[in-house]
């Protein structure tokens, strides 16, 4: 148990290493504006990845509707701030909040199910809410809710990236986490270890869409805008490439994930149209060579390497 | 003797299919009971109306003083019944030990929050668990294998680790379906000895469904015998070796 409790620690350390890293380079105007915009953008997708990763990756079920609580974050939280007047934590908590609660009211019908009706019932989701908000003149219809003060910084978003990434790789190595794992395995013989199937589906759907709703809030309070147009079913696509590139069931891969496909379309900025064909291309691609991901439902860690690790054996995980 | 479970006239059909037909039995507390029969007599679908798989059409399953039937299977669980499949049905990409930790989430004392924080009885808690996990590994003869994956272990040793995992969540009764199926002679006499064993020190109940007459003989003090969903005869191994349905039963499916 204290190499668990150390080895949080020595990523802490690193992690707080990596953001003072960043952060000075921002500081000192080396990252200029452009990057800078694209590392926040990093760090919301990785939010999302991560979140996805944990109802399809861990738990196995198929939600392609992400990108509707990313929407619900953005919005709720917008309304806190502009709309109500409250501080940028308020809204974090709100937005967060509503997706959360939202993921709960879709998921307890259609997680009771077998078979494929989340994926249906997200998708459909994802749709409606954008045609909910394209036709609410309160948030600004079509044109958006413009307006949003800049609250998110660098700061912001990196330390929430490592709350949510924490949160799952905790959740993970609890019960609650092998019982995902085990309904992703086999729901029968889930069943059979008593486990409450069901129970274990929302939870962790639940969870998923509180945090692409955190990210949601990030991102509008980033922007300083709130557009339907940002919440297409294509940005839902988008993050369940970077979860399904990096490998369903692996975090570290999600990660990877995110953060190449942040990179590419940075790169692809000023050819739009030539970012779905790398897209789809990169695609095909992995799904002839490597269907199971970059890393499979691996964690990329030192051991991969060879480098050792050391002998943390039966109780080794990694983030 | 103290009864443990009381299975009352039950039947299911599926789609004009009497797959069981007014189907009764009883264990005791620490009774080791047979369920045999040829092919598709029906004893794996038994098995599934008494650990909550399917609902029984008609009849009733009372479990421990509690009537089960009509309760979905994790629920029988969380009351005291384990199982193991006749098709092996392991978390196959979970390694060996986190499949037997994995059952054990009925028992764990610490919340949400203190998994995630990790603090309060997390440690203590998983500790606990990889130690009891190692102790039943140790006894199905598993624990080099903790780390591997489940998939990569041969037959043998998959059938075993199911039988431990099922173990692991704590049964007053255990329900085996085929747990020699594909094993070697060798294995299987050495399996029926820790099937034995295991009663003992578990101090459970178990039903046994096994195709091999001669085997199910050996070690269960009394038999249930099941033909085209019908219960034709329950008795002493004596009393079902000499009964002359079950003769026929299996000498027909013989000439068949
Ligand atoms: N879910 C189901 N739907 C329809 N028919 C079923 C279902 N489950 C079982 N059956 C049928 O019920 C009958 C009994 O099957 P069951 O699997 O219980 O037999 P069994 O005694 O376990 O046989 P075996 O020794 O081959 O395992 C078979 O005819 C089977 O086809
Ligand atoms: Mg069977």
């Amino acid at each position: 148990m204290n190499i668990l409790r150390k080895s949080d620690l020595k990523r802490i350390v690193a992690c707080a290493i990596l953001f003072a890293a960043v952060q000075g380079l921002l500081f000192a105007e080396i990252i200029g504006p452009f990057w800078e915009l694209n590392i926040v953008l990093i760090c919301i997708n990785i939010i999302l990845a991560v979140s996805l990763n944990l109802i399809n990756g861990y738990t196995g079920q198929f939600s392609i509707g992400h990108a509707g609580f990313l929407a619900v974050g953005a919005y709720t939280g917008a309304i806190m701030t502009v709309k109500l007047g409250f501080p940028f934590e308020v809204a974090l908590v709100v937005g967060t909040v509503a997706a959360g609660f939202l993921g709960f009211l879709i998921g307890l019908p259609t997680l009771r199910l077998n078979g494929d009706y989340l994926a249906i019932a997200t998708l459909g989701l994802g749709e409606i809410i954008r045609i909910c908000i394209l036709n609410i003149d309160y948030v600004g219809g079509a044109s958006g809710l413009m307006g949003i003060p800049r609250f998110t910084t660098f700061a912001w978003v990196f330390w929430i990236m490592i709350f949510v990434i924490f949160f799952i790789k905790n959740f993970k190595n609890s019960s609650y986490g092998r019982c995902c794992l085990a309904i992703r395995e086999n729901e029968i013989a889930a069943d059979t270890m008593g486990i409450d199937t069901t129970k274990y589906k929302v939870m962790a759907f639940t969870l998923g869409a509180a945090f692409a709703g955190t990210a949601g809030v990030l991102f509008s309070h980033y922007f300083y805008i709130a557009h339907p147009a940002s919440f297409t079913f294509m940005r839902s696509f988008d993050i369940l490439t970077m979860v399904v590139l990096g490998g369903l069931g692996s975090m570290t891969g999600s990660i990877t994930g995110a953060v190449l496909l942040t990179f590419i379309s940075a790169y692809l900025a000023e050819y739009p149209e030539w970012r779905m064909i790398i897209y789809s291309a990169t695609m095909i691609v992995l799904m002839l060579h490597r269907p199971q991901g970059l890393f499979g439902n691996k964690e990329l860690s030192m051991k991969m390497f060879g480098l050792g690790g050391g002998k943390d054996g039966r109780t080794a995980e990694s983030k | 003797m103290e009864e443990l479970l009381k299975v009352n006239d039950i039947s299911v059909v599926f789609g004009g299919l009497r797959a069981v037909s007014n189907f009764s039995m009883t264990i005791n507390k620490g009774e080791l009971i047979g369920l045999i029969g040829p092919n598709g007599a029906g004893k794996t679908t038994a098995f599934n109306m008494i650990t909550g798989v399917y609902t029984p059409t008609e009849g009733e399953i009372i479990f421990n003083g509690t009537k089960t039937s009509g309760k979905k299977s994790y629920q029988v669980t969380q009351l005291g019944m384990a199982r193991t499949f006749q098709n092996i049905r392991l978390f196959s990409e979970l390694s060996v030990i986190d499949n037997v930790k994995v059952a054990y989430n009925m028992h764990v004392k610490y919340g949400l929050v203190e998994a995630i924080g990790r603090f309060g009885r997390y440690f203590d808690e998983e500790d606990k668990i990889t130690e009891m996990a190692m102790d039943l590994l140790k006894i199905f003869h598993l624990e080099d294998k903790a780390d591997e994956l489940a998939k990569n272990l041969p037959y043998g040793e998959q059938r075993r680790l199911e039988i431990a995992r099922a173990l692991a969540t704590g049964p007053k009764l255990l329900l085996l379906d085929e747990p020699a199926a594909g094993m070697n002679p060798q294995e299987t006499k050495e399996l029926m000895e820790l099937i034995r064993w295991i009663r003992e020190k578990f101090d459970l109940a178990i039903l046994l469904i096994e195709h091999d007459m001669g085997l199910v003989m050996g070690v269960c003090e009394r038999i249930y015998v099941l033909e085209y969903g019908l219960c034709i005869a329950n008795g002493t191994p004596d009393e079902i070796k000499h009964n002359k349905r079950v003769i026929e039963a299996y000498l027909g499916e013989e000439v068949l």
